[in-house]
């Protein structure tokens, strides 16, 4: 467990560009602070899916962390978006969000969401989560 | 309160239908279809003027709650528009206290990882002095790093300290916010109760007058549509549709086959 932990740490590429989607600046600095803590530093923010999508569409990120719940477009229509445009339909998408009603999630798993996380949250379970998506990504 | 009284009002256009609609049956009886004819306007008349007195009710019951709600008519600050002042109010709050929780943290994390680093590299160092494995002059360079770090970690214990109580203090928007929010659910529930008033007012100029709004088809249907939109936070986790915890989500997910 300790052997293969590790040699997920060494996978994962820390300079990896990651985009934070959140209509709430404290929520973005606290998902950017826990991811900088992982060892990633190469982040940026956008306040909800209608600013988001033009930064993916022209800024080659690695990984989309977003909520649900935002003005604008909602982060399971960003997410609908993204598996629709031909150069984003891979991109690893994980949604941080209050939603947690079972249609949601199963709505936001058929939208090809690759992971989901429930606010409240913790480091760790935000660190298992990454990890799991880039195991299946990269494995 | 607008206290209005519906039951008397059933009972006396209850009567009164009751009367004319005996005299009627009386007039047919003797035969005389033209009296009988024109008591069928009097019954249209009293239909009228049950219809007039119910909408005058209902006129001045929202009159009166209107006012009560204080809302003013020519859009001067309302208590509703207050509410949203106080709302806007506790967001800032809420804000300001999680972003200077955040700076204090910012400060202090640098501070403890460099205390913990110092010790690390000190601690290797002593353990060579132990096992004598130092130079004289490597001690004496242990010894001065020691005195240094003894006088810099007691520093920095202090000043991660002072930012601990500061954390404590940005607390404080707990007790303002809840006041405020204290005196918003007073008035939603004010608000809710008089328009409870309302609704039963209507429901009753509807049931003299005869008229139905929606049909129950018509109900189910828009209730069947099947659409998926974010909430917010699930107040009551209970609820069999809603996931109790992160374990919840990923059962879910997994027997999905994620």
């Amino acid at each position: 467990m300790v052997c293969k932990s590790r040699l997920l740490e060494v996978g994962l590429d820390k300079n990896m560009k990651i985009l934070i989607v959140d209509d709430f600046s404290t929520m973005r600095r606290i998902v950017k602070n826990l991811l900088r803590d992982l060892g990633f530093t190469n982040t940026q923010e956008a306040d909800d899916g209608t600013t988001a999508l033009p930064m993916l569409q022209n800024g080659d990120f690695d990984f989309l962390v977003t909520d649900w719940n935002m003005p604008g477009m909602t982060g399971l229509d960003l997410l609908k978006n993204v598996r629709a445009d031909d150069r984003l339909k891979s991109l690893p998408v994980l949604m941080v969000t209050a939603e947690a009603k079972r249609d949601q999630i199963v709505a936001a798993a058929q939208a090809g969401v690759n992971g989901y996380v429930v606010k409240p949250f913790t480091a760790a379970v935000l660190k298992e989560k990454i990890d799991k998506i880039f195991e299946r990504v990269e494995g | 309160m607008v206290d209005v009284n519906l039951e008397s009002t059933d009972s006396q256009v209850g009567s009164e239908i009751k009367t004319l609609a005996e005299s009627m049956l009386r007039e047919l009886e003797q035969g005389e279809l033209s009296k009988a004819v024109a008591l069928v306007n009097d019954l249209n008349e009293l239909r009228d003027r049950t219809l007039f007195n119910e909408i005058g009710k209902l006129t001045r019951a929202l009159h009166e709650s209107i006012k009560n709600i204080n809302l003013d008519s020519v859009g001067a600050a309302s208590e509703i528009e207050h509410t949203t002042d106080k709302l806007q109010y506790v967001l800032e709050m809420t804000d300001k206290s999680a972003n200077r929780t955040m700076d204090l943290v910012d400060e202090g994390m640098p501070v403890a990882s460099g205390m913990a680093d110092k010790a690390t590299a000190l601690s290797a160092r002593w353990k060579k002095f132990m096992s004598k494995e130092l130079t004289p002059s490597e001690f004496r360079q242990l010894t001065r790093d020691v005195d240094e770090y003894l006088n810099s970690s007691a520093s920095d214990a202090r000043m991660i300290k002072g930012q601990l109580s500061e954390i404590v203090l940005a607390q404080d928007f707990q007790d303002l916010t809840g006041q405020v929010i204290h005196k918003v659910t007073d008035l939603i529930r004010d608000v809710e109760q008089r328009l409870v008033t309302l609704v039963a007012m209507a429901g009753h100029v509807d049931r003299m007058t005869g008229i139905e709004h929606e049909t129950e088809s018509v109900k189910e249907e828009r209730e069947n549509e099947p659409d998926i939109k974010a909430e917010g936070p699930q107040i009551n986790t209970a609820n069999a549709d809603v996931v109790g915890s992160q374990d919840d989500v990923d059962d879910l997910l997994s027997s999905l086959g994620f």
